[in-house]
């Protein structure tokens, strides 16, 4: 970007304006930041960095703010937050079409991605509990035993995600008559900290996981099945099936169209399908590189990818 | 001398009475199932009405909170920029920028300020504070965090006068409106109340910086309310004399002649705004407040403590320097050559260090060549720990789940509430009387009510888990400090430290080494705790009247008789008023535990946060408030009883 600095200040630049805003293309566009959502888990925050810095690298201004999955809806109906890059349909469902009813957000479409949410165990623990992935068997004593710890006993022990991503898991609990407690990891991190600590002891444990995610690729272990989900389930507030399946959307401001109707274009073109998202997230938190590091190879290795969505 | 107290107690009827009425209350709560487990039916949605009206409010004052917040947003934007962001902005055809202000020259201006105000050794550490920042890469996040503090102070020390001036003016207002409202903005966790200021304020630094406004302001407003009080006699009469009215004589007169005291107050503010700075990152403040928080959602050790260090390290150069300040500002102090000219140099020299910058640029940006890092050690370190002694831990973990928390949590689970309360009360009365026992009806009632009794056990729980814990660890440990010079030293610093290090911090390494889980919160909840018990036990001990313990050695008494029987039950008291302190800490470090899932009151608010919900987070906010009001009370009449008891006993 063109810089012209203090004691230059007088000097005509002409130049460094064409550079930083000024070519022809975006005269129509506004020049003010456009604010990117960051949520608290590393997926996200890769698709947001990739989509933020593609469009920076395109001469936009963008800033990011931290905002939780339910708070950020109120940001996003007003305009203080602008653009979102994973709503994933499997939980926060409601609050979006809550939010795309209010007028104020609009739905950016699909991102490639498709989520999947749910209970999930080690393949080891099949061992305690015979009768697992069939949900009913979380009801027999032995597998509450199995799955028990010095914390929760004499309940089992479910470890469920930061209560910011919902969920229904206590509902769900009690709808479905089961002696479990949820105890809620507070953080992403904690919780695969937690799988990681356990897998290697073959410790119970039974958790939220979902996908895309490199866990489920690396350790070997079965997702639950409960009764399936209707929307029905939901709607009734009864809770007594298994969680959504569904894609992962992007979201915006309304007004982001009238403002940057480019940045706009170019947001619901972003696709990136799973199985890249999950090799991208397995570099952050295995290999401890920072997402700014591996969005920035992504976007130098795929150049013509997001080229291509500028457009 | 207390054994004779506790037989009177034991002697007298009522005792009796209130034993007989707990058999009755246990007796009912067997029989009639709702007063065992409040009905879920029967709760009073509070809360529901609560958002129902403050949404109806913030739809209809949200223009004029906006264009408020609009307001507050210039200077916050002025600051950052010159701080860190620099300038750009377009005249026409031309685009400019400015660069923000040179990290040599703001270090050289805090040197100097440091010199100014009190000499070499102070601005020996403002120099080591920056070259900590400037070293460990937090200098941009400390200077973004120093915005919001540059534009808060101000705003909090105007309101904090404005409300002081008030409360001394209007006594009736003072004792129905102010008082308890200054009360609930201190006690309700800063949490609850960042939800309405999000909605009214939106998503953003502004929000972030009202809610630490309204967090920090209270200190301010009492000082000057009570300066104002106090204010002596014959400066009221000199007022009178030289013909000031009311207006005059505060402002003129009352309020500078009590300048030392406002700097107390003032610099009260500074450190509570920086409390503030993680919680206020939840909704949108940037800084080192962000980077502590985003460390903990990473679990990055290394990268929060750093962060959070950096944080202290601010917090003691302006506590430093605002004492410096304040004891300057002292009438008896000679005073140094005026600001005017002693002001030029360092400017210039601020101002100089930006120029050069345009073409130095290891002037305008610290070079990352001389960046210093942790390399991973602690998370290393940690690791390492997890890996090697595991067992040992898990078996602690497994002992004080089994032995000390779980019965805890046992016996306040399955207690009926009516006997629960009914004890409670009663032990209120006994106290102090009736008034207490009427407040604690209200609060637990209000806690029944509200369909929050479950949480508030839990909530109970973990808060007296934690002080057995910290009573345990903390008072062996002041008793020994007490007497050694050294450990004492030692005791202090590791007490300063353990209270300004966010105690955010500790989350981290507690949840890597024992999981998500109560005992982990336990702990966190212990590192904050234990604070207070050490320091009043401490001091307590070591101000024991030393005529007493000579007393004592003539008697002939071993070290350990005179621990005992001299000094332990004078200075019981005051280490009943740490003890206090510490379920109070608890009860605040409770919410923050939240964020490693615990499921006591504090995930109720953190959950009314994350869903924007603002009643529910109100009323789960409030009943922490209501309860540590409670607490507190029952421990200070509790404490002066004990006073009277044992000097009467004394003498």
């Amino acid at each position: 970007m063109g810089k012209c600095s203090w004691p230059q200040a007088l000097c005509v630049t002409a130049v460094a304006m064409s550079a930083a805003f000024g070519s022809a293309a975006h005269a129509a566009e506004s020049s003010e930041p456009i604010k990117f959502v960051l949520n608290d888990w590393t997926g996200q925050l890769l698709s947001s960095r990739i989509m933020g810095e593609a469009l920076k690298r395109n001469g936009y201004k963008i800033e990011y703010t931290t905002a939780d999955t339910m708070a950020q809806f109120q940001g996003l109906e007003t305009g203080d937050l602008h653009v979102q890059m994973e709503v994933w349909t499997t939980t926060t469902k409601d609050v979006f079409d809550a939010a795309i009813k209010t007028g104020g957000v609009e739905n950016l479409g699909e991102s490639g991605m498709n989520a999947r949410e749910e209970w999930w165990y080690p393949e080891y623990m099949k061992e305690k509990c015979p009768g697992l992935p069939n949900w009913e068997a979380l009801k027999s004593p032995e597998c509450v035993k199995a799955f028990s710890t010095p914390d929760t006993e004499p309940k089992g022990r479910y470890l469920g995600g930061p209560v910011t991503w919902a969920g229904f898991d206590d509902e769900r609990v009690a709808a479905l008559g089961l002696n479990f407690e949820v105890v809620h990891a507070g953080t992403d991190a904690a919780l695969f900290a937690e799988l990681e600590s356990a897998y290697a002891r073959k410790a119970p444990i039974i958790l939220w996981i979902y996908s895309p995610h490199w866990a489920p690729a690396i350790y070997k272990g079965e997702w639950v099945e409960f009764p399936p989900y209707t929307p029905a389930c939901y709607e009734e507030k009864r809770y007594d099936c298994g969680k959504p399946k569904g894609p992962i959307l992007k979201a915006a401001w309304a007004g982001l169209k009238k403002k940057w109707p480019k940045a706009h274009a170019a947001i619901s073109k972003f696709k990136v399908d799973t199985d890249e998202m999950n090799a991208l997230i397995l570099k952050v938190d295995r290999d401890k590189s920072s997402v700014e590091d591996v969005a920035d190879g992504w976007l130098n290795a795929n150049e013509a990818r997001w080229r291509a969505w500028l457009e | 001398m207390r054994g004779a107290a506790t037989l009177t107690v034991l002697r007298d009827k009522r005792l009796w009475a209130a034993a007989a009425m707990l058999a009755a209350l246990s007796a009912v709560s067997s029989l009639v199932p709702w007063t065992a487990s409040y009905p879920a039916a029967w709760k009073l949605p509070i809360d529901d009405v609560i958002t129902t009206w403050l949404k109806y409010i913030v739809s209809h004052i949200s223009p004029v909170t906006r264009a408020l917040a609009s307001v507050v947003q210039l200077p916050l934007d002025l600051v950052t920029a010159l701080l860190v962001k620099g300038f750009a902005f377009n005249i026409g055809e031309t685009h400019i920028e400015l660069p923000a202000l040179s990290w040599l020259g703001l270090s050289g201006l805090l040197v100097w300020a440091g010199y100014w105000a009190s000499g070499f050794r102070l601005a020996a550490l403002q120099a080591a504070g920056c070259a900590y920042l400037l070293l460990f890469g937090q200098w941009d996040g400390a200077m973004l965090t120093l915005a919001s503090v540059l534009v808060c102070v101000p705003i909090a020390v105007i309101t904090g006068l404005l409300v002081g001036v008030l409360a001394h003016a209007r006594p009736s207002v003072n004792t129905w409106l102010l008082t308890p409202g200054l009360d609930i903005m201190q006690t309700v966790p800063a949490f609850a109340y960042l939800i309405p200021t999000l909605l009214l304020f939106g998503f953003g630094p502004v929000a972030a910086m009202i809610a630490t406004v309204i967090f920090a302001m209270p200190p301010m407003a009492r000082v000057t309310a009570l300066v104002l009080d106090q204010a002596p006699q014959e400066i009221r009469e000199l007022a009178t004399m030289i013909g000031c009215s009311k207006r005059q004589a505060i402002w003129r007169i009352l309020l500078p002649s009590a300048r030392p005291m406002l700097l107390v107050g003032l610099n009260q503010t500074v450190m509570m705004t920086l409390n503030m700075v993680i919680i206020a990152s939840m909704i949108g403040a940037g800084g080192l407040g962000f980077d502590v928080l985003r460390a903990l959602r990473q679990l990055d050790i290394d990268r929060g403590f750093v962060s959070g260090t950096a944080i202290v390290v601010i917090a003691i150069m302006l506590d430093r320097l605002g004492a410096a300040v304040a004891n300057r500002a002292r009438p008896d102090v000679e005073q140094a050559p005026g600001w005017g000219q002693s002001l030029i140099l360092p400017l210039g020299w601020l101002l100089a260090a930006t120029l050069a910058g345009v073409w130095i640029e290891w002037l305008a940006k610290f070079p990352d060549a001389l960046r210093l890092s942790t390399g991973g050690v602690l998370n290393a370190t940690v690791s390492w720990i997890n890996v090697n002694f595991f067992d040992a831990m898990e078996a602690l973990r497994i002992f004080t789940l089994k032995n000390l928390m779980n019965p805890i949590k046992f016996f306040l689970a399955d207690m009926p509430w009516l006997v629960l309360a009914g004890l409670v009360t009663l032990a209120a009365y006994f106290i102090a009387g009736l008034r207490l026992a009427l407040l604690s009806v209200l609060v637990l009632g209000f806690c029944l009510v509200t369909g929050l009794w479950d949480k508030v056990m839990i909530t109970l729980y973990l808060c007296l888990s934690a002080t057995v814990v910290s009573a345990l660890i903390g008072i062996p440990l002041a008793v020994a400090a007490a007497r050694y010079d050294a450990l004492y030293r030692a005791a202090n610093v590791a007490v300063e430290l353990l209270q300004t290090l966010p105690s955010f911090v500790y989350l981290i390494p507690v949840v890597m080494l024992f999981r998500v889980g109560d005992f982990a919160a336990l702990l966190a909840i212990v590192a904050f705790a234990i604070t207070p018990i050490v320091k009043f036990t401490m001091t307590a001990l070591r101000t024991v009247p030393s005529d007493l313990v000579e007393a004592g050695q003539s008697m002939g008494c071993s070290r350990f008789q005179l621990d005992r029987l001299i000094r332990l039950p004078v200075a019981l008291p005051t280490i009943l008023l740490g003890i206090n302190q510490a379920i109070l800490f608890a009860l605040a470090m409770v919410v923050i535990t939240a964020l490693v899932g615990t499921r006591d009151l504090g995930q109720e608010v953190y959950i009314a946060l994350t869903t924007a919900n603002p009643g529910r987070g109100l009323v789960a906010g409030l009943c922490l408030a209501f309860l540590g009001i409670l607490i507190d009370r029952m421990f200070r009449a509790g404490a002066s009883r004990l006073q009277h008891t044992t000097t009467a006993g004394a003498a």
